[in-house]
């Protein structure tokens, strides 16, 4: 028991329930799900909330929209391979692809810090209107706050996207089936490490950038080679991993995925191996898993190997029916293991 | 990646695992020391492609599970002073003390950075004269002499706004208070390459010679562990106990000699405390007399802690290799990574969250 305290400690117990919000409740791991389960869903519930997808589906005078809204609170601003307007576009776009719709309006909303360099907003602006337009969409309304100097980090974006779903496509994690095929649009791990080596007190450089995209081309494509696609996501915070453990645990189905299938690049790699990071961890932004029915896996990997998002896709694992609700993984030596999901951040190891 | 993909090569992985496969005759208990070797071990379920007679335990080299209750309290203590900057490695932020967390002290409000380098806290020690910074130096021998660099350099400039709160530990005085137990099962052991980076083979050389037990200093990957073990087979099924180096390609038999300099130059050897396992005699450092400035504890007149751990933990068996996570009744149900009662648990290279993260589907939880 304690003697000399300084804190009045007593003998430890566990610690009490969150009571404050925490940055990994942020992090799209399990205190996010967390937090969405516990606080959100008992208080808004409704059928189409309750699908817990990157987008809702909601009908309107029988023509089914997709609607969804995100926020972009990224360090640094400007990143290679993109900047938080780019970002704000790709990742709300691609959050209607995922839901199989065809993108058409964004809103974009700004809250921006006493003191932000008017260059900056104009720059990250028009990089927004070049993104929209390369995708096809209109950034159709928008707000703006402005927060006194040191009650915001520079620029916060808000964008909610609504488009349409065509007739016949059905696409959510809870419809994941066993002998399912999982598949992968590219490399994984870009996003993450080219934003982590622009920080600041990490002194190494890399040339990786950032593969930030608007995917909804490649998911008509894909969609275009077969009707059997069960389910479609982006793997972004939390990344690879956390996706695919929320498609197991919402489709009460196992994941088997083979490590050998999975590519990351050497530098990728090389950054991961020197800060202590998993890969399947670290955050996307222009790549997409698609769960897809055994026989159509093959046309569908063509597509996307056919598209320039999805040339090196590949067909990472399978759906199975035992170890629900967990990922597992056939190493590299044949072994098998969990890939499980995070609690929060991924955090840099000591050595 | 060289240096990497050559040590991940599954032919020559169970090549080795068939060799040792083939040459053990009999039951053997052996020992990785190191976290970040369980973690491997777990990762690629090396264990599973060994004989089943042959088992591995996991020992404390953790270092973040290792780090006492106490200094976590202290750490959050001095994090929630307002003039403080607390400067950590990141995965000391998520280790729960007695009743709070560095996370939580940030999300209060408390100034807490993650830094990759100790130096950084002499960079914020510089750049923030109105601030006193306060690194929390934990670690093995690995990270000593990086650790004593920032106190070094801030008394060359004469910085007087940075102060450590140190908790080392060291490895040798670990295995020889495993080995001098009387309920040691262990009968050979993987030491840790980074630690022998720093380190060198020779402090290893007394324990061989004082317990006849065989001593592989052993790398990181998968083909480095399946080697590691095969050199323990084979002395142990020849009778035989020396001691040998699997990890050339990083460690000599002297070590880094500037780095042990600098190490006692700044640090010198005290009676450590190590989480689950109590104090173990001349196991630590702690800073020299002539940095007594730069000692968080005398700085901020710290007093002496003492914490108990949770009676249902059964971290110090697991630490000593008696008993495997999975024997404890509260694995995976009332502890857990998010909920950890013990070292073992609270960080990813420790042997309970190892097991959690990578076993969960063969065991029943």
């Amino acid at each position: 028991m304690s003697t000399n305290t300084i804190l009045d400690l007593a003998c430890p117990t566990p610690l009490p329930a969150r009571d404050t919000i925490l940055l990994g409740h942020g992090s799209g791991g399990k205190l996010s799900a967390a937090l969405v389960r516990d606080i959100f869903l008992p208080a808004l519930s409704n059928p189409a909330l309750a699908r817990l997808d990157d987008q809702a589906i909601v009908q309107i005078n029988g023509q089914r929209l997709a609607m969804t809204t995100d926020s972009f609170v990224v360090k640094p601003l400007f990143f290679p391979g993109g900047d938080i307007g780019s970002l704000a576009v790709h990742g709300t776009v691609n959050d209607l692809a995922m839901g199989g719709a065809v993108p058409l309006f964004l809103s974009a909303a700004f809250i921006i810090e006493e003191g932000f360099p008017m260059e900056q907003l104009r720059r990250i602006v028009n990089s927004m209107h070049e993104a929209a337009k390369a995708a096809g969409v209109e950034i159709v309304t928008g707000d703006t706050k402005v927060v006194e100097k040191g009650k915001g980090d520079g620029l916060f974006i808000n964008t909610t996207g609504i488009g349409t779903v065509p007739a016949g496509v059905e696409l959510s994690a809870d419809r994941a089936q066993p002998g399912d095929k999982v598949l992968l649009s590219g490399t994984i791990g870009d996003h993450g490490i080219a934003i982590l080596a622009q920080r600041e007190g990490l002194e190494f450089e890399t040339t990786i950038e950032s593969d930030s995209a608007a995917l909804h081309t490649l998911v008509a494509a894909m969609l275009a080679a077969s009707a059997e696609i069960r389910c479609m996501r982006d793997p972004t915070r939390g990344g690879v991993s956390s996706t695919l453990n929320e498609i197991a645990q919402q489709s009460h189905v196992g994941i088997e995925l083979q490590e050998s299938a999975i590519r990351v690049r050497e530098q990728v790699c090389g950054a991961c191996e020197l800060l202590g990071l998993d890969p399947l961890y670290v955050a996307n932004e222009g790549r997409l898993i698609a769960i897809v029915a055994p026989d159509a896996a093959d046309a569908v990997l063509h597509a996307m190997k056919a598209h320039p998002l999805g040339v090196s896709a590949t067909i990472i694992g399978t759906v199975t029916d035992v170890h629900s609700g967990l990922v597992t993984m056939r190493t590299s030596l044949g072994t098998s293991r969990v890939v499980d999901m995070l609690a929060g951040d991924q955090l840099p190891r000591i050595c | 990646m060289k240096y990497l993909d050559e040590y991940r090569e599954e032919h020559i992985a169970k090549a080795l695992a068939a060799e040792i496969n083939q040459r053990t005759t009999q039951p053997w208990v052996l020992m990785e020391i190191c976290g970040g070797q369980t973690h491997t071990i777990m990762r690629y379920g090396l264990d599973d492609l060994l004989p089943a007679n042959l088992e591995l335990v996991h020992g404390p080299g953790c270092p973040v599970c290792v780090t006492p209750l106490e200094t976590i309290d202290k750490a959050i203590e001095l994090a929630a002073r307002p003039d403080v900057i607390l400067v950590s490695y990141g995965d000391m932020l998520r280790v729960p003390g007695s009743r709070s967390d560095l996370f939580r002290a940030k999300a209060q409000g408390a100034d807490v950075r993650i830094t990759y380098s100790p130096m950084e806290a002499v960079t914020i020690a510089r750049s923030r004269p109105d601030r006193k910074i306060v690194f929390l130096a934990i670690g093995f021998e690995t990270t000593a002499p990086a650790n004593a660099m920032a106190a070094w350099q801030a008394k060359r400039e004469g910085l007087t706004n940075l102060s450590l709160l140190v908790s080392h530990v060291l490895v040798p005085p670990a295995i020889r208070a495993l080995m001098a137990s009387s309920s040691n099962r262990v009968q050979g052991f993987i030491a840790p390459g980074h630690v022998c980076t720093i380190m060198g083979c020779s402090e290893y050389d007394s324990l061989v010679q004082d317990f006849q037990v065989p001593i592989v200093v052993g790398g990181f990957e998968p083909v480095d562990l399946f080697q590691s073990v095969l050199m323990l087979v084979k002395q142990l099924e020849a009778g035989e106990a020396k001691l040998e180096n699997q990890y050339v390609r990083s460690v000599s038999y002297q070590g880094n000699l500037p780095a042990q300099k600098i190490m006692t130059d700044v640090f010198e050897i005290a009676d450590q405390k190590w989480r689950g396992l109590g104090v173990i005699p001349q196991s630590g450092l702690r800073l020299r007399k002539e940095y007594a400035s730069y000692d968080a504890n005398l700085k901020f007149e710290l007093q002496e802690l003492c914490v108990d751990e949770p009676a249902e933990c059964i971290s110090a068996q697991v630490l000593q290799g008696l008993k495997k996570p999975t024997d404890c009744p509260v694995f995976g149900m009332r502890c857990t990574p998010e909920n950890p009662l013990g070292a073992p648990m609270v960080s990813s290279e420790g042997a309970c969250a190892a097991y959690y993260h990578y076993r969960r589907h063969s065991v029943a939880v």
